[in-house]
């Protein structure tokens, strides 16, 4: 631990910064709205390579699964009421999730300007879960939609976490002469399915 | 003995030596600002938004002391090991020291810029330690041994043939394959052993929130999540100029990267770091390195407002036209221009010059940094302290008595006119610059100071 | 209401009919023209190579032979914009002043000062408009690409009134030419290619004609259109407002 370099940074900073000023921003951050948020959200969803599937009930949810993804593999969820799919177990060694084919995770809001869904912690089991699967699957209540993102920060507040997530569609990269692929490092492909209880 | 570094007028030169080269380069760089344009547009609000986000960072500016320190508490409080580089140096000891202290021989790192300006890379690999960039690009440049050409999109520079060349010879791909999709899945596998096999891992930080003393990283593939999250070491280093003041403030910032960077409505990761996992270490290691030198001049302190979206560059038409490597410095472009004199006014004195002033980077930056006034600007202080073109300095003298004296000005423009149209070999020859792929302009008979004086007074 | 003519030096010697049409437009319109004698040049020479300091004998024969007057005009963008931004005087402070509130690019004197509606001026041909950078960023003549807002622009306002005129949409609607003063020379190889790449835009929509606000730009378009021997001429806007066709 460098103390000396760090009272000299504090020191410098402190001597060199300007004198201070109270931030002002205006009584609102000004943010677009739209007429049909859930219409939005899935449109942007669908623009930067997700899927959206409307579901009902749990047998909505079972049912997406079925149609939509082979049933070879190991799948595994942190979602409740899914009683086929092996529950993520937060003790195991993230290692372990290597060969994870599909795994179904708890959304906690999605945000319709940039088709992205904040994931809590508590909703992961593991951290490295949405990340190391080949597919993921996000279950979102489907009322669970905020326009922009200053909502969205007022709506997560002050909580403690250990990590927070948004994820905005699959992995991809255009690193290769500005050509888009869908599957980077992440998971290959991303669904979200909005469901209606 | 100094170090003659080849200037960016003189790189520039050899990149423009390929044109078909250049224009591919250059229209693929303006694809991705035409993106970003799209993306702006579809936000009303896009220049309130611009305005929002350089006041905060203003602001933090002003008290970047307390922020700093409200940071390392809430950080520290949470269970983050803070430490603190002055320089690339130390910055570089910190890393290894953690490394050593936990006998790792390699890690895995998602992109930084941070560590690229600290030249980590060959610090470490010359310790013996393993070092894999993740991100496909950087992955890219790191195996042809080169540096990142653009602080976003790192092997911009690079055709896909010569991409797959590089993935043929060292991840043993098929020759000739040049197929972006291919290569990328390849590039999955070869590096997802890495990431699985890894105990220690670095990512840069894009945001410090100094009110909960969280930290986000925005990726668009994943890498340093699955680096970080199978790590049992997570190192994140940052410039200390990364701190905003409120978790809030995020939704400012997050609205503005993606867009300005690449068109994107935000990166597909925006991952927030509050306490490491259980069994895992997370290292901040907070670097200095002059920033807060810059903080301290006046005319160039809100250049530590930068967001590293990398907009100005993709705007930029001399960018565009002589590619990153010219600039000879970790960040290139207009923001690279006005970071670097501080860094090394000698090494760098250049950059400042590689603009026509035309001010579109600082239209775009989100964070409305007056980007071409700075360039002006720095232009003034490296003359002042001698870091200039010295062989300017006569001519500029000569020109400046001459444009002094009214009846001297009057006297050369017309010794000059007359040498243009009757002894134009002396004016139109190859020791002249504009000659070179230029006519010269047609040299009238008068001047119209000589037709006002005989029509008009 | 007594008009200062500002003329930039290059266009003195070599465009002397850009300040003549510039002259003629503002009589045109009612304007009392003076062109001091005495004047030289604003100085962005050497400030923009970084000898700021060396402009002072600039400023002040500036002040001397401009702050008499209640408007001056110049057909330069950068030249109005560089005297805008940085004249000043540590002796006549008040006047250094008085003149950054007065000058004006010749676009916008005709679109704000004198609010002109009409010009009697003709110009059938195809004509392609470069947005001089000084102009458009710095002086807000028009619309900027970049941000997010209405479009707008004084020169292309003007232009419109000319009969006969077609205006082109280029490409790129405001990529800066190369030419960036002593950036001509000192980024030889990147400032041609920017310009060619200007010339390449305008060629792809089949002007015959490459007009804009600053004569610095148009010279080096115009040598490199010279160059390739190309049929595409420039002319200033001074010289297309004040073109009656007879």
């Amino acid at each position: 631990m460098n103390n000396k370099s760090r009272e000299n940074i504090l020191r410098a900073v402190k001597r060199n910064q300007p004198p201070a000023e109270d931030l002002v921003l205006g009584e609102q951050l000004p943010a677009i709205r739209y007429d049909d948020v859930e219409a939005e959200f899935i449109r942007t969803l669908h623009s930067i390579g997700g899927t959206c599937h409307l579901v009902t009930g749990v047998s909505g949810i079972s049912s997406a699964l079925t149609g939509n993804f082979e049933t070879g593999g190991r799948w595994v969820t942190t979602v409740p009421g899914l009683p086929a799919i092996p529950r993520a177990d937060p003790l195991a060694d993230p290692h372990g999730l290597e060969n994870i084919e599909v795994a179904i995770v708890e959304g906690d809001f999605g945000v319709a300007e940039n088709g992205t869904v904040w994931i809590k912690e508590t909703s992961l089991a593991i951290r490295v879960l949405p990340f190391i699967c080949q597919h993921l699957v996000l279950v979102l209540p489907r009322q669970q939609l905020v326009h922009n993102m200053h909502e969205a920060y007022d709506r997560i507040g002050s909580a403690e976490y250990g990590f927070g997530l948004f994820i905005a569609g699959p992995s991809k990269t255009a690193d290769i002469e500005q050509s888009l692929v869908l599957g980077a490092h992440g998971a290959r492909t991303m669904t979200v399915l909005l469901l209606d209880q | 003995m100094e170090k003659q570094q080849p200037s960016h007028a003189a790189l520039s030169e050899q990149f423009n030596a390929d044109e078909a080269r250049v224009d591919w380069h250059d229209e693929t760089l303006w694809w991705v600002r035409q993106k970003r344009d799209k993306a702006a547009w579809t936000l009303p609000e896009w220049e309130q938004l611009r305005e929002n986000a350089s006041r905060i960072k203003q602001h933090t500016l002003t008290n970047l002391h307390g922020y700093l320190l409200d940071f390392e508490r809430q950080a520290q409080r949470n269970g983050v090991i803070v430490h603190w580089a002055k320089d690339g140096d130390e910055h570089n000891a910190i890393v290894h020291g953690i490394l050593q202290q936990h006998g790792a021989d390699r890690i895995v790192k998602s992109k930084s810029m941070l560590t690229e300006e600290c030249h980590l890379n060959k610090y470490l690999e010359s310790k013996g330690i393993d070092v894999v960039d993740t991100d496909l690009g950087e992955h890219i440049v790191q195996l042809a041994r080169e540096t990142p050409s653009h602080i976003v999109l790192p092997c911009i520079h690079k055709k896909k043939e010569e991409i797959g060349e590089i993935f043929h010879r060292f991840l043993g791909t098929p020759k000739g394959n040049a197929d972006p999709e291919f290569l990328t899945h390849a590039a999955r596998l070869h590096l997802r052993e890495k990431f699985l096999s890894g105990r220690v891992a670095i990512t840069g930080v894009n945001f410090a929130v100094a009110e909960t003393g969280e930290f986000v990283v925005c990726t668009n593939e994943g890498n340093a999540d699955m680096g970080a999250h199978l790590a049992d070491v997570h190192i994140a280093c940052m410039g200390i100029e990364k701190v905003i003041p409120q978790r809030g403030h995020l939704g400012v910032f997050l609205r503005l990267l993606a867009r300005s960077a690449t068109g994107q409505p935000v990166t597909t990761y925006c991952s927030h770091f509050s306490k490491p996992q259980a069994g895992q270490e997370i290292h901040l290691v907070l670097v200095d390195n002059q920033r807060s030198t810059q903080l301290g001049r006046d005319d160039f302190r809100s250049s530590l407002k930068c967001i590293r979206c990398g907009a100005c560059m993709n705007t930029c038409p001399v960018y565009r036209r002589s590619g990153g490597h010219s600039y000879h410095t970790a960040i290139a472009g207009p923001i690279g221009a006005i970071l670097a004199p501080n860094l090394d006014m000698r090494d760098h004195a250049d950059l400042p010059f590689a603009s026509t002033l035309c001010g579109s980077c600082s239209n775009v930056c989100p964070v409305k940094i007056d980007i071409h006034t700075q360039l002006y600007k720095w232009r003034q202080v490296v003359t002042a302290e001698g870091y200039g073109d010295k062989s300017k300095t006569l001519p500029m003298k000569m020109m400046a008595a001459m444009l002094a004296t009214p009846l001297l000005y009057r006297w050369a423009g017309k010794l000059g006119r007359w040498v243009m149209r009757y002894l134009p070999a002396i004016v139109s020859n190859r020791f002249n610059p504009w000659y070179k792929h230029r006519e010269m302009p047609d040299a009238p008979k008068h001047s119209f100071g000589e037709w006002y004086r005989k029509n008009r007074s | 209401m007594k008009t200062g003519l500002f003329i930039p030096c290059y266009v003195d010697q070599f465009y002397p009919n850009v300040a003549l049409a510039t002259l003629e437009l503002l009589e045109k319109f009612g304007c009392t023209v003076t062109y001091p004698l005495n004047q030289t040049c604003c100085g962005q020479p050497m400030s923009n190579s970084g000898y700021e300091q060396l402009s002072e004998s600039c400023n002040r024969l500036f002040i001397e032979n401009f702050s008499a007057f209640d408007y001056i005009v110049c057909p330069s963008g950068s030249c109005t914009l560089h005297i805008r931004e940085h004249l000043h005087s540590k002796t006549r402070p008040a006047e250094a002043a008085g003149i950054k509130s007065k000058i004006f690019e010749l676009s916008e004197f005709l679109t704000d000062i004198l609010q002109v509606k009409a010009i009697d001026a003709r110009f059938p041909y195809r004509v392609g408009v470069h947005q001089s950078c000084h102009g458009q960023r710095g002086l807000h003549l028009s619309h900027m690409s970049e941000l997010v807002g209405p479009e707008f622009s004084k020169p292309l306002d003007l232009l419109k009134m000319v009969e006969g005129i077609e205006l082109v949409s280029l490409n790129r609607t405001d990529e800066c030419c190369g030419f960036g003063g002593t950036f001509c020379v000192a980024e030889e190889a990147v400032s041609v290619k920017m310009g060619k790449d200007r010339v390449a835009d305008h060629e792809q929509h089949g002007v015959s004609f490459i007009t804009g606000v600053d004569m610095s730009c148009l010279m080096h378009l115009d040598g490199i259109l010279k160059r390739k021997k190309s049929k595409i001429g420039i002319k200033h806007l001074a010289e297309i407002l004040n073109e009656t066709g007879s």
